[in-house]
């Protein structure tokens, strides 16, 4: 390929706008949104930068009357945008899979046309390293899942879906922190505190930490 | 202090927001129409930030342990205070011991409950909304229950009854029919993912609000409208008035309680000038989506703000007129 793809920015109503990164869903372009989310936090009217998986939410303290410039600051941004390199933290999270939270287990494995057991094993691998925090308070965004594992979003999302599933959604995988409605499918369940309001850092993980799956218990 | 004598859906502890919490995954929660909120505070010259009652269901009863101040605005409710009827948009004084009771709701979805200093709970990652996921904010992060007591920051300085027009009067749309809701979007990230018969389909369907529709997002039924090819997005940030197609082709709007991130085809935003209309919509009408550009977008808006500005500047206009008397 000559021509490298180039970013897409879009407009999300009136109060933010969404940077997606070109190229793959891999740490080295996370550190790179890190970068320029730094970068961007610090522009006039952005309330917020929001890392998302290899792309960033600006939300708006007052909305631009003209978007051009904020556009090219954000390309521009990127093109030079150096990886970040977080030195983070590392957690191991023991994890029961399967069972009655982890209920999607044996679809996803036939999804797959793997075995459980071999699902078990691929998904508990990798040195995951959260991405970005989102969805909601404490949630994590994991970024290392092996592609042999991806399943498809549900075709209309559960109403609810309970605190510590273990889940994969597309390409990525994540614990969430508190019961509620979920696209992904749970695979298994953790328990550990994500999220405390009266922390100093309400999060317990941030981005460039790394997370460990300890297979604590496989129920068929 | 207030306490709750009864109460019949979800009612929760509201101001206008968590704004600046995205990156730890908290949203923004916040009153599901922030006009009748700020209508509600500046009847009463508080801070338009102050905490306010959201009611979604009537009947719903309170009782006053003070004399105090409240305004009652948002969805057009039949209501009273110790057996005198209450106009809509209104400001009225309760006595200590006093029932308001608010009995039914004939226009609208929610009402708001403001009173003089507003609701005095606790700052909790710069917002009192309550945020349900987390179950932190508003009053211990829940639902009000029968028998909750509200702490009232309140001054009891007697001060006059008096109403305003009701916004959903002044911004009313030209276009509106009765039981139909039309709110102006903008088209989002994945809009061309879609076809030409999809997008129609999108524009020209009198969507139905199904009764899964509640602060954290509007689930709508039609006609199936699907993109071209699936579209399985990396998970990104989201805000309120996101309309996300899901597989099945049918709309969900977010809301105030929505994930702060997601990954389903967004086809368009509701602009930040009609979002408290989607909040007045009523379980079982219809929607209709109505496509603007974003500079009208922005032209709405500061039609909404001269519209508070107008609220505010009469406000003035009143108080100093009886200082004078």
């Amino acid at each position: 390929m000559t021509v490298p793809d180039r970013p897409r920015i879009s407009l999300l109503g009136t109060s933010a706008l969404l940077f997606e990164a070109p190229g793959a869903f891999d740490v080295a372009h996370q550190r790179r949104i890190w970068t320029l989310a730094a970068t961007a936090s610090k522009w006039p009217d952005i309330r917020e930068a929001v890392p998302g998986i290899t792309n960033l939410m600006l939300t708006f303290e007052t909305p631009p009357r003209q978007l051009d410039a904020l556009i090219s600051a954000l390309n521009d941004g990127w093109d030079t945008a150096e990886g970040l390199a977080i030195g983070g933290r590392q957690i191991r999270l023991p994890v029961t899979y399967g069972g009655e939270i982890g209920s999607q287990l044996q679809s996803v494995a036939d999804h797959c046309s793997l075995s459980i057991d071999d699902v078990v094993a691929i998904h508990a691998a990798p040195l995951y390293t959260v991405f970005a925090l989102g969805s909601h308070p404490g949630y994590c965004y994991l970024g290392g899942m092996d592609p042999r594992i991806t399943v498809p979003r549900r075709q209309t999302p559960l109403q609810r879906s309970a605190g510590g599933s273990v889940s994969i959604g597309g390409s990525q995988t994540g614990v969430s922190a508190s019961p509620g409605p979920s696209g992904w499918h749970a695979i298994g369940h953790t328990s550990w505190t994500f999220f405390d309001p009266s922390w100093p850092m309400p999060a317990a993980l941030a981005p460039g930490d790394t997370v460990r799956f300890e297979i604590e218990r496989v129920i068929r | 202090m207030i306490e709750i004598l009864s109460v019949t859906g979800p009612a929760s502890i509201q101001d206008l927001g968590r704004f600046d919490q995205y990156r730890f995954g908290v949203g923004t929660s916040g009153a599901m129409d922030d006009v009748a909120l700020r209508a509600g505070n500046i009847l009463l010259g508080n801070d338009e930030n102050a905490a306010a009652v959201e009611i979604p269901m009537m009947p719903f009863r309170v009782r006053f342990d003070r004399n105090i101040a409240f305004a009652l605005t948002g969805a057009a409710v039949a209501a009273e205070i110790a057996g005198r009827a209450i106009p809509p948009w209104w400001r009225s004084y309760a006595r200590a011991g006093d029932i308001l009771n608010i009995k039914a709701m004939s226009h609208g979805a929610r009402s708001y409950l403001a009173v003089s200093g507003g609701i005095d709970v606790p700052m909790v990652l710069g917002s009192r909304s309550t945020q349900f996921r987390g179950e932190f904010g508003g009053l211990h992060g829940r639902p009000l229950r029968v028998g909750d007591i509200l702490p009232c920051a309140a001054s009891t300085a007697a001060i006059g009854e008096l109403g305003i027009e009701p916004a959903g009067i002044t911004l009313a749309r030209p276009n509106a029919a009765a039981d139909e809701t039309i709110v102006r979007v903008i088209v989002a990230g994945e809009y061309d993912a879609f076809d030409a018969t999809a997008q129609d389909l999108f524009w020209s369907s009198s969507w139905t609000i199904t009764p899964q529709s509640n602060r954290y997002g509007y689930r709508l039924q039609g006609p199936a409208v699907k993109p071209k090819e699936p579209v399985e997005k990396r998970s990104h940030g989201i805000v309120p008035g996101v309309i996300q197609m899901p597989p099945n082709g049918q709309p969900i709007i977010q809301m105030r309680d929505a994930q702060t991130s997601g990954g389903y085809p967004k086809i368009a935003t509701v602009i930040g000038a009609d979002l408290w209309r989607v909040g007045q919509a009523r379980l079982g009408g219809k929607l209709r989506f109505e496509q603007t550009a974003y500079s009208d977008a922005l032209a709405a808006e500061d039609e909404m703000s001269a519209y508070l500005d107008r609220l505010r500047a009469n406000m003035r206009l009143v108080e100093e007129t009886r200082t004078c008397r």
